[in-house]
């Protein structure tokens, strides 16, 4: 990085509830809610805030454009200064770091980063189709038209390279379920057995309905702040200490078969007959996590992180984030789980919140509710907010968050830290 | 000039489909045709009909697609149209029990990643002809294409060669 600009911290975050469908509210006045509570929680006002970025992913579903200033007026920010950021299922790890970029460049001192998605206008196939659209349209959406057949030929071809099993998946989906049953902005919080996993209705295989995340409508905001205005308005805010973004290629197609970017716990030798990213890992992950790594002067994930929340939009994939955020090296994800690494309790609790197989994935809003969630995890008010602690982790000092687009063709990866 | 006080809106029979009133949620449609240019991937289309699956290769690095692109991304030079072999192997698969709804009535079905002697990247199509406990990854396929032309990817699709007939039963 060439030049780092300013600190940037989190002060105070909103979410609503998501679920399946909540017509009685539609995407403003879901916004607003989580934005209430996130300006009350630090007794800020609309005079506070310098300027905005919006986060939702899909004009589809609502067949309604420029849903972002349709927000920023029913919240009362117009004038001020506002972006729409887009990029899929990453859209609100994206947008957040937008929001980082209008702090640390000094352009603004506090920015909202708010964003929402209105799944249930639309019944679950035809949302099936506009997800679909995001995949190439001449080449990809023609031919599978399905996200969750793309991500299961991605979970099979991991299987195959690195003997990785449909039980570890399925303790991916227990573990997340399990969380959320304390967690009560969650959708679907839920005790599970492998056996309740692979039974539910085969969807792609080898990935069962309990092994995908459901469509939700939901909204989340976060309030970032430059270092004076964030001391000002909060005794413990939240330091926003790197970034990270990676990308590849639109078609699965085309991905490359070289050899892994490698972290500073990692040797070439480690890799020596392993073809990557192929269509088993996720090198935008990889990348997202190497660039923020280096801005946090992480060298040993494991050993550095205390919780993560990353993108389990399928429980493979979340198996095969383990590996690109170098928890383990590549072709260890599923014995992670399976030695209870990443458990509640375990060396480095993953998705403590129940992550989106568990919370709900409303496109936009996702990335954004793990930067809520985790900024509350490190402030240690999880109490506060869930209305118990059982998901307060007893060490909280920094975090990481980790949002993904659609097989791997956007990732952010941001380093959170707390303060006090 | 027309200033009228009475004038009156046309009643129509058209009426709209009402799911709930509290709060109020109504039927809305929409549909719209597109003319959709493949642009320089036109050849690829076209070639389906003279049952040629063409990816590219790079003029300058020799990077070869499985794909149609017409600029590589590994040096950023030109490629060139390059005729893929019409025999590979399953890379990886699925099969997918529920989808998008325009293919929700041709549920179930396969989807393959192939890959090709002598191709650097994939190619991602529908498999038939085999039930999904007997796919395999590394299982001989064969490209066979449509009589009549869709102008879609789908006019090519594979199928297990007779080599993969052979060895079937060992998976």
């Amino acid at each position: 990085m060439k030049h780092k600009g300013r600190d940037v911290y989190m002060v105070s975050g909103g979410v609503t509830k998501f679920a399946k469908a909540i017509p009685n509210m539609d995407f403003r006045m879901r916004v607003k809610k989580a934005f209430d509570y996130a300006l009350d929680d630090v007794h800020i006002g609309l005079n506070d805030i310098d300027g905005s970025v919006a986060s939702y992913f899909s004009d589809h579903f609502q067949r309604q454009l420029m849903s972002g200033i349709m927000v920023q007026d029913y919240l009362g920010l117009t004038p001020k200064p506002s972006k729409r950021v887009e990029g899929g299922g990453a859209t609100g790890g994206l947008a957040f770091q937008t929001g980082f970029e209008e702090i640390a460049s000094g352009r603004m001192d506090t920015c909202v980063v708010y964003g929402f998605e209105n799944m249930s206008h639309v019944n679950t196939w035809k949302g099936n189709e506009f997800i679909a659209l995001a995949s190439d349209t001449n080449f990809d959406y023609p031919v599978g038209g399905f996200y969750t057949g793309y991500y299961a030929m991605m979970a099979r071809r991991h299987m195959h390279e690195f003997g990785t099993t449909v039980e570890q998946l399925a303790k991916v989906s227990i573990k997340n379920h399990k969380n959320a049953l304390h967690n009560p902005y969650a959708q679907s919080p839920m005790n599970l057995t492998v056996d309740d996993v692979r039974n539910s209705p085969m969807v792609a295989s080898p990935l069962t309905r309990l092994d995908v995340c459901a469509m939700s409508d939901g909204a989340a905001v976060a309030v970032l702040a430059s270092e004076e205005k964030a001391f000002e308005m909060s005794d413990h805010p939240v330091l926003v200490k790197s970034i990270g973004t990676g990308t590849d290629t639109m078609r699965l197609a085309d991905r490359p078969f070289g050899k892994v970017p490698l972290l500073p716990n990692e040797r070439e030798s480690d890799y020596k007959n392993l073809q990557y990213p192929g269509i088993h890992s996720f090198r935008a992950g990889r990348s997202a996590a190497k660039e923020a790594y280096q801005g946090a002067g992480i060298s040993d994930p494991l050993e550095e992180l205390d919780a993560i929340e990353l993108h389990d939009a399928y429980t493979s994939s979340e198996i095969q984030t383990y590996e690109d955020l170098g928890l383990c090296k590549y072709g260890e994800g599923g014995r992670f789980i399976e030695e209870g690494k990443p458990q509640i309790n375990g060396k480095v609790p993953v998705n403590f919140s129940g992550g989106l197989l568990a919370c709900g994935h409303p496109v936009g809003a996702t990335g954004i509710m793990q930067a809520v969630f985790m900024f509350w995890q490190l402030q240690g008010t999880i109490k506060k907010h869930f209305g118990n602690d059982k998901l307060q982790l007893s060490r909280h000092k920094r975090g990481l968050i980790h949002s993904h687009a659609g097989t791997g063709t956007y990732v952010t990866v941001s380093i959170m830290e707390a303060v006090k | 000039m027309t200033l009228n006080p009475n004038a009156k809106m046309e009643e129509t029979q058209a009426g709209t489909e009402v799911y709930s009133f509290e709060p109020l949620v109504v039927k809305s449609h929409y549909e719209i045709d597109y003319i959709h240019s493949y642009a320089q991937d036109s050849l690829f289309f076209t070639s389906l009909a003279k049952k040629k699956l063409m990816g590219s290769k790079c003029k300058k690095c020799g990077y070869v697609y499985g794909t149609p692109r017409a600029h590589c991304m590994m040096c950023g030079a030109e490629t060139e149209w390059h005729q893929l072999p019409n025999e590979g192997k399953v890379h990886s698969f699925t099969t997918c029990f529920f989808g998008s709804e325009e293919f929700l009535p041709e549920t179930p079905f396969h989807l393959v990643m192939v890959e090709f002697e002598g191709v650097n990247s994939l190619f991602m199509a529908r498999l038939i002809g085999a039930d999904a406990e007997d796919i395999y990854i590394g299982m001989p396929v064969r490209a066979k294409f449509r009589r009549n032309l869709k102008i879609s990817p789908t006019d090519v699709y594979f199928v297990p060669t007779e080599e993969a007939k052979g060895k079937g039963a060992k998976h």
